[in-house]
């Protein structure tokens, strides 16, 4: 089972470096979300500073759900999904392989890229930690969560739209979290909590989610 | 059961100032709860005749 | 006992005894519901701090807890529909979405109506009202998703999911909004006190109300689960000899 796993994100990576510019799109949707606010609000630096936690922590939401599709859509397409469903693998742990791999080339790069925004929204030292730490424990979340809502809508035509209602609100735990620890840290206050509350999130999607994502897959195959 | 806490008709409607209030809920509350029960009353109705109509139309499809 | 539970299973059996069943749960609801309403809204009395508005409690207590209630109905219904496969179930399920969702409509325009002369606005952002918008968006995810997929059996089993994965990360999503709130506004604006806590004079009408909103959503599952039986049982010789005779 590990050695299917391992070859399963193994392919996905090699996939992803072969369609590079599919990777860059959600990263350029990202920036462009981010420097939105600065011209619809003002460009107070202060204001700015109390506002910038939360606004690059719903653009990475946005920016993780656009990326989301591509975790199986062309899978679906080209019969893949099919085989890795009728396997003799269980199909969770190949689910998960899948969702890490996606997580490698979306997840981790909205991570590392939040700190340039970071400055573009004049954030503070210590909340550019805390945003980068409930990035790295929450963005997995994303993916894990995002993922069931990717195999239940994956056998539609049009599923876009449709993927942001069902997954956003699931999202908005994570989101509160995330964006407070980023306030706490601003304010000179620990973010061990909200951290560490992300991370029980993110404990309980590891177990469960897998679980949803073989049904869902199995259930849009059919 | 308790005394009736209003005095007069008047008093009742007025709900101590906060009628705007009290009695959109009541209004809102009752259309909701209505329309919820008879619609589905009515889309029963609907259905036994659509099916009972495609009968008599299969029936005579094979006179 | 499980013979019957099994007959209930069948759509033709619970065509059947749904049929016998309504009559006397729509009037229990109605009757209910009269005697709440008059006791609500005429014979208790009013609130020492919230006043006439205390009255507005008796229709968004219920309407809120039931909100919460239909969803766990309905996760409970896609479970049993996914592990067994009983198809009577699925349509349970399908049925309970769109009352739920009138009854988390309700809470939240109720709230609302509350909230302007307690709190001075129509929408403040506390806790339980927020966790009930979410709640809306949960449910509308759900009917969304069971429109969206046209084959019936496999619409029904990924709205199915969908529901478990949404109960999972309900009482999540509670606690969360409840952080959130403590954090950004602290208990400065009242919340809205729950039946345990009310006084005697208050509690029996809410408690008259809650039971009323629970038979009523009885009754309308029943009727609406009826309504899908009967569409997709359409071609099924019970159904076809079942016009005939009527």
């Amino acid at each position: 089972m590990w050695r299917a796993m391992v070859s399963v994100v193994k392919r996905d990576l090699l996939l992803a470096v072969r369609h590079r510019s599919e990777l860059v799109n959600p990263l350029l949707f990202f920036l462009i979300v981010v420097s939105l606010f600065p011209l619809s609000l003002e460009p107070d630096p202060r204001m700015l500073a109390t506002i910038g936690g939360g606004v690059i922590w719903v653009a990475a939401l946005l920016a993780g759900m656009l990326a989301l599709d591509a975790m199986f859509r062309p899978d679906f397409e080209d019969g893949t999904l099919e085989q890795l469903v009728l396997s003799p693998q269980p199909v969770a742990a190949l689910a998960l392989a899948k969702v890490f791999a996606h997580w490698l080339v979306s997840g981790l790069p909205l991570m590392l890229m939040a700190p340039l925004l970071g400055v573009l929204m004049n954030l503070p030292g210590e909340a550019m930690l805390a945003l980068l730490a409930t990035l790295a424990v929450g963005t997995p979340v994303i993916s894990l969560v995002g993922a069931i809502g990717v195999a239940l809508t994956v056998g539609l035509r049009r599923s876009g739209v449709l993927l942001s209602l069902l997954v956003l609100p699931l999202y908005i735990p994570v989101l509160i979290f995330g964006a407070a620890a980023a306030g706490d840290a601003a304010a000179g206050q620990s973010i061990a909590g909200p951290v560490l509350f992300i991370g029980a999130m993110l404990v309980l999607a590891l177990t469960l989610a897998p679980l949803a994502i073989g049904a869902a897959l199995r259930i849009s195959l059919e | 059961m308790n005394q009736i806490p209003f005095g007069s008709l008047e008093e009742f409607l007025a709900m101590g100032g906060y009628a705007a209030y009290v009695w959109p809920v009541y209004i809102i509350a009752l259309a909701v709860l209505v329309a919820n029960l008879v619609i589905p009353f009515r889309t029963e109705r609907r259905i036994l005749r659509d099916i009972a109509r495609r009968l008599r139309r299969e029936q005579r499809g094979m006179q | 006992m499980w013979v019957w539970f099994h007959k209930l299973g069948s759509p033709r059996h619970f065509y059947r005894i749904s049929g016998r069943l309504l009559p006397w749960l729509t009037a229990l609801a109605v009757g209910l519901l009269a005697v709440g309403l008059a006791w609500g809204l005429v014979f208790s009395p009013p609130d020492y701090q919230q006043g006439e508005t205390v009255r507005i409690m008796y229709i968004h207590v219920p309407a809120a807890v039931m909100s919460m209630v239909v969803y766990a109905v309905m996760a409970a219904a896609g479970f049993v529909y996914l592990v067994w496969r009983i198809k009577l179930a699925d349509l349970v399920a399908a049925a309970s979405a769109p009352v739920g969702a009138w009854f988390t409509v309700l809470a939240l325009v109720t709230g609302s109506l509350w909230g302007k002369p307690m709190w001075g606005t129509w929408w403040a952002w506390d806790a339980r009202l927020t966790a009930e918008l979410i709640l809306l968006f949960l449910y509308l995810g759900y009917m969304a998703l069971y429109n969206a997929i046209e084959d019936r059996r496999s619409a029904g089993r990924a709205a199915a999911v969908l529901a478990l994965v949404g109960v999972v990360n309900l009482p999540i999503i509670h606690y969360s909004v409840e952080w959130w709130y403590t954090l950004h506004q602290g208990p400065t604006t009242r919340g809205m006190r729950i039946a345990g806590t009310v006084h005697p004079d208050m509690r029996y009408p809410l408690l008259t109300m809650m039971l009323a909103f629970g038979v009523y959503y009885a009754a309308v599952l029943l009727k609406r689960t009826r309504c899908l039986v009967l569409e997709t049982e359409r071609d099924s010789a019970w159904v076809r000899e079942l016009v005939k005779t009527t």
